[in-house]
């Protein structure tokens, strides 16, 4: 059944078709011959000369990296030459042999060994591996002597990265590695393959990774002139690659280092924004890293006690480190209280040291046993009392509390020229219907407005936040780069900085809320401490916010729970506060009290910004301007 | 009562040689021996450096050897039966390569099997034709147009799914073969020019829908001189190896273009520039009179099979096989565009020259059982 015998008719026409298809092949095949002919007879003495030079062969040259300066010059990201020993996987028969026998001329130690299997993996053999890096001249002597005894081995004069300031900035910065499968496939997506042919280093994170179409620059050719063997010669003729441009920060890395030192051995995370342009004046993620370790591909061991270190030194805390802001955010809901009219700055609640709600079974507790007493909006920030931001909750509702504090960039990225941003989430009924699938209840919003429940947000957002604050309403958009500079005209590109928007509020409701600021670090204020003998104004807000939950009718003890469930400590503040010049967003993680441990982080930091008092350990950065 | 008379003797060589040889076609084989010849000597001098390659390869060969030996054992008619499994099976393959499958080199080609990883997309180029040569099968004497609606349709999605991966190299030789199979079937001219013309007509149109960084591609492949370190290096490189080759050759080993490293991939999709530069136009002459010849005797074989099934099948793989030659030979040349197509039987790689064994088992099969079925 399935065998069909062919009618005539179909046979001819199957035949037909069949025929003039070989027709055409054969059509084909002498088109070919033609060609062929005319490459090998007509024109063969022309390609022949071509061959012949063809001694010549065209290679890729590299552009130079641009450098990374601070706003003072201060260079955080710079290149150097140095001679590196490297292995081409296609002309070499046996790799491990090899190894060996080399390892017989020049130290190769384990780590070099592993780093090399690793990269080798990666490149699957193509071009070539680096197998030992930053040779001595009397190893780079040493093995051209012996040479001819490992063909596809060869020394290779390159450009490598180097982060002069080690761990300083380290989460700003970033660093470069190896051009990875997936970085070639965005590469090439973007349609810059070309530009990066005989490039191997491609921005990984920070700024080295954000700033990367600036930083890279465009690949040059050059015609180098080759023997038999395929050695080069000499270079006839290039084409020079355009180097990439510099870049210049608003960090300041003395701040930076002030910043950071400021830590100790806390974790946590600081922002510092000069309110009237945006520009971050100090960034810091504890603890860091040294991005050196990174750039010619970071060994198994170190990578290890990097990337599994419970403390994650990796991840940048300031911009992907979502947080409760706790109280920091009372400032912003007093505004929000004030402009709405649902509290005048007369409204005095009577505080019995908790909140309740009618019908629910719940006490909010306020921080303070007992509570205090009679309290207006005035002492509700300066004693930073919860009780009576629980009411202003209850009365404003999450979604009028939402409007005001998206306003000040509470839940959306703050679009800081770095990558990895996170949003941290601001809450609304809109959002947890959608996300939970459940309906906000009264309750919810009671924690919120004391910056706890669902409410997180990042350090750079709390800066931002106050920097916005401090300006009366004016947002800018925070930014660390402030100059390009074009590397063929010298030409420096200003960063554009107007204002994104402006709030609307009411010039009496920001004075009242600046003025207990203020007295926060005043004698009477929580921040007390950390504002004596303050040589300038210094509005501040502090902030301690719950890492497990505490339950009901029980107290929160320090020394009762470990050390990682201990309270986050916030603060927030600018100064001079009648024309603020700085503004900061801090956290200490487990820090215990805001207070107690970030409020005199801050402290450190506006007495050297504002008044150039250096701490006694300080300082080893030197601003002197280098570059290649 | 004959097979007992088989038994007694199946060990003596003269039967053992003859059962060998029993299933396979020796005009073919005497032609396809010379071309693997030639590859391999080509081969030795493109790998000089890597030895190993050129071993790798003679094991290629020898499993090809033993597939088209299997194969050739196979009637058509039970060739067909797979033809519908082996489609859905790859279709399968296909599908979940576009989810799951691995990325090598920026493109999504291989299926992971744990232990080895698998090209789906290869094993399209004979489940196509014969997916389709068993559809105009089904349809018998005088397919409608509606049947060719429902081919092209089998052919055009996984053809997309390759075009996707991106692979336009294997996807152009699947939709070939599909191609051919619908044109060998009798699709009426007047459609043919049809869509000739629709597709000339539609080209200024999808210009004006593509990107830039698309439109220069492809200008680069139209004209590689545009990009002469990228794209165009392949192109400018080959065709001065092959021009310098000349009347006679530089002689075995002794092409500087190749041993000088000028050739990128010179022992894969290049390695017809490495031939012509050792061997020159006479080798080259040689070299395509043995495919020409080998392209006839698959025709003949193909023309005179007795099912609609195996001269569907047959003709479309021996176009295919001849569309791999002229496209490798052609973009060597510096006439066509560089996509990844290898040169039959001599290039270096053991997925490219299974299949072709594969192919010219099926061929061999359909010429060997058109006497048992006539008879």
């Amino acid at each position: 059944m399935t065998q069909w015998t062919i009618p005539t008719q179909d046979r001819s026409r199957f035949e037909a078709r069949l025929g003039l298809a070989g027709l055409i092949v054969i059509a084909g095949f002498s088109a070919l011959a033609v060609r062929f002919v005319f490459l090998q007879i007509v024109e063969h003495e022309y390609y022949m000369t071509r061959a012949e030079d063809n001694r010549i062969a065209v290679v890729p040259v590299a552009p130079t990296r641009g450098l990374i300066l601070d706003r003072n010059g201060v260079v955080l990201a710079r290149n150097y030459s140095a001679y590196t020993l490297e292995i081409n996987g296609a002309r070499t028969a046996d790799i491990p042999t090899t190894i060996e026998k080399l390892a017989r001329v020049i130290t190769i130690d384990g780590r070099d060994r592993s780093r090399f299997r690793r990269l080798l993996e990666e490149t699957r053999g193509v071009g070539t591996v680096p197998i030992r890096t930053r040779l001595t001249d009397e190893e780079v002597a040493r093995f051209a002597a012996q040479r001819f005894r490992f063909p596809g081995v060869d020394i290779k004069a390159r450009l490598f990265r180097e982060y002069p300031q080690r761990t300083l900035a380290a989460h700003v910065v970033g660093y470069i590695g190896r051009i990875s499968e997936r970085d070639l496939q965005r590469l090439d997506e973007d349609d810059a393959v070309a530009s990066y042919r005989g490039t191997d280093y491609i921005g990984k994170t920070g700024l080295e990774s954000t700033y990367e179409k600036e930083l890279h620059g465009t690949a040059g050719s050059a015609e180098v002139e080759i023997d038999a063997g395929g050695h080069p010669l000499r270079t006839l003729r290039s084409r020079v690659p355009v180097s990439g441009n510099n870049i210049e920060l608003t960090l300041d890395t003395r701040l930076q280092e002030v910043a950071e030192r400021a830590f100790g051995d806390w974790r946590g995370a600081l922002v510092a924004i000069e309110p009237s342009s945006g520009g971050v004046l100090a960034f810091v993620s504890r603890p860091a890293f040294d991005p050196n370790l990174f750039v010619e591909g970071i060994d198994p061991q170190n990578w290890d006690s990097l990337n599994n270190n419970p403390d994650r030194p990796l991840t940048n805390r300031a911009l992907a480190g979502v947080y409760p802001p706790g109280s920091t955010v009372k400032p912003f809901i007093a505004l929000a209280a004030l402009q709405s009219g649902r509290r005048t700055l007369e409204y005095t609640i009577s505080d019995p040291g908790y909140f309740t709600l009618p019908g629910v079974n719940h006490r909010w507790r306020d921080w303070k046993e007992g509570g205090h007493g009679q309290v207006n909006l005035h002492h509700s920030i300066v004693q930073s009392c919860d009780t009576y931001y629980y009411g202003i909750g209850n009365d404003m509702g999450i979604d009028a509390l939402h409007g005001m504090l998206h306003q000040f960039g509470f839940g959306e990225k703050s679009g800081l020229d770095l990558d990895g941003e996170r949003t941290g989430l601001l809450p609304s009924q809109a959002w947890k219907q959608q996300k939970l699938r459940q309906k906000w209840f009264p309750g919810d919003t009671i924690p919120v407005a004391i910056g706890q429940g669902y409410f997180t947000a990042t350090p750079m957002q709390l800066a931002l936040a106050t920097a916005t604050l401090a300006n009366n309403g004016v947002v800018y958009q925070p930014h660390l780069v402030r100059f390009v500079q074009d590397s063929r005209s010298g030409e420096r590109r200003a960063v554009a900085t107007d204002p994104l928007r402006t709030i609307t509020l009411d010039p009496r409701w920001l004075d009242a809320v600046k003025q207990a600021m203020v007295d926060v670090t005043r004698p009477g204020g929580t921040a007390a401490g950390a504002g004596r003998d303050a040589a300038y104004s210094f509005a501040g807000k502090s902030g301690t916010a719950q890492v497990i939950a505490i339950r009901q009718g029980e107290r929160y003890d320090a020394r009762k729970i470990g050390e990682r469930y201990r309270d986050h400590a916030l603060f927030v503040a600018f100064a001079p506060a009648e024309s603020p010049r700085i503004a900061l967003g801090i956290l200490v993680e487990n820090g215990g009290s805001g207070s107690g441990t970030a409020a005199p982080i801050a402290r450190v930091v506006l007495d050297y910004y504002l008044l150039g008092k250096a701490p006694a350990s300080l300082p080893t950065v030197q601003p002197a301007a280098g570059s290649e | 009562m004959i097979s007992g008379r088989r038994q007694l003797h199946w060990y003596t060589p003269a039967v053992i040689l003859r059962r060998i040889a029993e299933p396979l076609d020796w005009p073919t084989l005497w032609l396809l021996l010379p071309i693997l010849a030639i590859g391999l000597v080509t081969l030795y001098s493109a790998t000089v450096d890597t030895p190993a390659r050129f071993n790798a390869q003679l094991v290629n060969i020898m499993v090809g050897l033993v597939t088209m030996w299997v194969v050739a054992r196979i009637p058509p008619a039970t060739l067909m039966r797979y033809a519908v499994p082996a489609f859905g099976f790859g279709l399968t393959l296909l599908i979940l390569v576009a989810v799951t499958g691995e990325v090598v080199n920026g493109a999504r080609r291989w299926l992971s099997l744990g232990v080895t990883r698998i090209q789906p997309s290869e094993m399209m180029k004979i489940a196509m034709p014969m997916m389709l040569a068993w559809f105009f099968h089904q349809r018998g004497q005088a397919p409608r147009l509606r049947d060719f609606a429902i081919a092209a349709l089998l052919l055009v999605v996984p053809g997309a799914l390759i075009m996707r991966q991106p692979d336009l190299g294997t996807a152009m030789l699947v939709l070939g073969a599909g191609c051919y199979v619908i044109f060998l079937a009798g699709l009426s001219w007047r459609i043919i020019l049809g869509l000739a013309v629709c597709g000339v007509g539609a080209a200024p149109f999808v210009w004006s829908m593509l990107h830039d960084y698309q439109r220069r591609r492809l200008l680069i492949l139209l004209d590689p001189t545009q990009d002469p370190l990228g794209a165009g290096y392949h192109t400018i490189q080959s065709t001065i190896a092959v021009g310098s080759g000349g009347l006679l050759g530089k002689g075995w080993l002794r092409g500087t273009q190749a041993h000088l490293e000028f050739i990128p991939e010179r022992h894969t999709d290049f390695i017809f520039a490495v031939f012509s530069e050792e061997f020159g136009l006479v080798g080259i002459l040689i070299l395509s009179g043995l495919y020409l010849a080998l392209i006839a005797r698959c025709m003949v074989i193909a023309s005179s099979a007795t099912t609609l099934f195996s001269r569907l099948l047959g003709g479309s793989l021996v176009l295919t096989f001849a569309t791999y030659a002229l496209v490798n030979m052609g973009m060597v040349g510096g006439v066509l565009p560089v996509v990844g197509v290898p040169l039959p039987f001599v290039s270096y790689g053991g997925t490219a020259m299974v299949t072709l064994f594969l192919a010219m088992g099926i061929l061999m099969s359909i010429s060997k059982h058109r006497q048992l079925v006539s008879s």
